[in-house]
């Protein structure tokens, strides 16, 4: 749905984005992680024709972008970095004029825009203009402009901004709602455990390289180790013999896959277990292998720096 | 596209307002001028305003002759300024593109709304001030009579009638002039402040160098050097050669600025 190749863009000195590569499959429900200033809205906006490569192909649903814009675009559904609105008027004519814009039919507007607002959650959304909504208000308004046009593919980035716990939930349903439908999804978040939730393939930016892009399932596949809590932790050292690669105070981690066999081992030797399972990598241990600080850290000169100019 | 943006634009209050301004700065005028019965002397003040005392149905010139110097280029750098860059400040610019709205298409529908703008300022002007002219002044039988003109000859209504339809016609060329460069640098900056700012800073700066014997070798080409040669059609004969002189000037303008306006969006990165 989604490919780029060696996607390049420079604001100026400042490359935004190096040489990615991204693909993003039809059916994924595609993350893309990093922290702040990593690119991340930039491709976004690239992909969807909004900027323009300094080097580098995009191909969007099969077309190259952005010469394709026309054809590919009314079947792709986005939320670029914030929602847009016009204050003065209510959140419904704002839809309507949207939809009217683009190239659909007159007599099945109303229709669309009143079940993208239902999808949202703003079905009964009254009349005041969207100065006086909220910021969750907005984001879901953004999101149901992203749905009026019923696409095969929903590019939204960071899609829960500004909801609370109770709307990131409704929007992380509504996404795995429309994912079930077959909407192939490209979110963009710093925020992991959004991912974790949604996603099944994951791609993740840093000084706007993509770093890795891979299968979550894939990612944190076992890591080989077996955590097993247990208060008789010297007797169970003690069984293992040589298998206890460390013990840090409320787990031992046991070098083992088979967690059955293994709990079994260490009950019929009367050790009490409490707990045990699977050592898995974590997303967040993934994201912090491969991404070095983010770009709104400034941090002050590192003292090897220092030490060289007491040297002189 | 273009239905949306005359949405846009009779939805918006801002547009009423400017409007309402427009039209009642010649009702305070007519009122100030009715009640002391001073009207500037002939050849002096705005221009047909000595002879409004005399006859109100003249009134309607006098009034355009008061907002187009001044007024109405302010509404309209307002309005184009903000056309692009009030887009981007929203963020629907971005929404709007990707709908997808060709980039072309989009101008074409903001010009073409800007001009409905101008056209409707322009007539509403027109219409409060005949009302006002007629129910201040109106003691001259226009049916009978007719109306001087500037020459002294009489015209007739009809003729009249015809030669404001030409005035609103070259008032609307004249400030697409206006349009044109504002709405150029509404797609050069994501301020609407900033781009409505340099438009009445090229007006401005015209206005002064117009009045500037030592600029007369350039005068020729400022924009609102001939932005009051629609008077010429109260002449008799039609003082043709201003008239066309303003037309060409102005939509070398246009051309030139929406050209520019043109080229920079094409191929302008959306980053608001």
């Amino acid at each position: 749905m989604i490919k780029t190749r060696a996607l390049t863009k420079r604001f100026g000195s400042v490359v935004a984005v190096d040489g990615v590569d991204l693909d993003v499959r039809e059916g994924d429900r595609f993350g893309l992680l990093g922290p702040n200033g990593s690119g991340k809205t930039t491709v976004a906006r690239l992909v969807l024709g909004l900027i323009f490569a300094t080097r580098g192909e995009i191909e969007l649903l099969g077309q190259p972008m952005p010469k394709g814009a026309r054809r590919v675009l009314p079947d792709v559904g986005a939320l670029v970095e914030s929602p847009g609105a016009y204050p003065h008027l209510a959140g419904r004519t704002n839809l309507m004029l949207l939809d009217a814009a683009g190239r659909s039919s007159r007599r099945t507007r109303k229709h669309r825009v009143d079940d993208a607002l239902a999808r949202v959650g703003l079905g009964s959304v009254d009349s005041r203009p969207v100065r006086a909504y909220s910021l969750g208000m907005r984001q879901r308004l953004g999101i149901a402009a992203a749905l009026l046009t019923r696409p095969k593919l929903l590019i939204l980035d960071e899609p829960t901004n500004g909801l609370d716990p109770r709307g990131i939930r409704d929007v992380r349903d509504l996404l795995l709602e429309l994912a079930s439908d077959g909407v192939t999804l490209f979110v963009s978040s710093h925020l992991l455990s959004e991912v974790e939730h949604l996603c099944n393939r994951v791609g993740i930016m840093d000084c706007g390289r993509l770093v890795l892009q891979e299968d979550l399932a894939t990612l944190r596949a076992p890591t080989g180790h077996v955590i097993v809590e247990t208060p008789d932790a010297v007797a169970a050292t003690a069984l293992l013999d040589g298998r206890v690669v460390r013990n840090n105070g409320d787990g031992l981690l046991v070098r083992d896959t088979d967690v059955a066999t293994l709990n079994a081992d260490l009950v019929r030797a009367g050790i009490r277990v409490t707990g045990i399972s699977v050592e898995r990598r974590t997303l967040e241990r993934v994201v912090l292998e491969v991404t070095g600080l983010g770009s709104d850290r400034v941090d002050p000169l590192s003292p090897v720096s220092e030490t060289s100019v007491d040297a002189q | 596209m273009i239905t949306v943006e005359l949405v846009k634009l009779v939805r918006r209050p801002r547009v009423w307002v400017s409007i309402g301004l427009l039209c009642l700065l010649p009702i305070i005028v007519a009122i100030f001028i009715s009640s002391t019965k001073i009207a500037p002397p002939p050849g002096q003040g705005g221009a047909f305003l000595s002879a409004v005392l005399s006859n109100g149905s003249l009134y309607p010139a006098a009034a355009m002759a008061m907002v187009v110097p001044l007024f109405l280029p302010i509404a309209v750098a307002v309005l184009a300024g903000d056309a692009v860059a009030g887009e981007a400040t929203t963020g629907m610019l971005r929404y709007l593109l990707i709908r997808p709205v060709g980039r072309t298409r989009l101008l074409v529908a903001k010009l073409i709304s800007l001009t409905a703008f101008v056209l409707l300022a322009v007539v509403m002007v027109l219409a409060t001030s005949w009302l006002t002219g007629r129910l201040l002044f109106g003691n001259a039988p226009v049916v009978q009579t007719g109306i001087t003109s500037l020459s002294g000859t009489v015209l007739t209504p009809e003729q009249i009638a015809l030669r404001l339809a030409a005035s609103l016609g070259y008032i609307t060329i004249s400030m697409l002039g206006v349009a044109a460069i504002a709405l150029f640098l509404s797609t050069v900056t994501d301020s609407p402040l900033g781009a409505t700012l340099g438009a009445l800073a090229t007006l401005v700066g015209s206005e002064l160098l117009v009045t500037l014997g030592a600029a007369a070798s350039i005068s020729p080409y400022l924009p609102t050097r001939y932005w009051l040669a629609w008077v010429d059609f109260f002449r008799v004969p039609i003082l043709w050669r201003d008239i066309e002189r303003g037309v060409a000037l102005q939509a070398v303008y246009v051309l030139v600025f929406l050209g520019a306006a043109w080229a920079n969006f094409m191929t302008k990165d959306v980053k608001s």
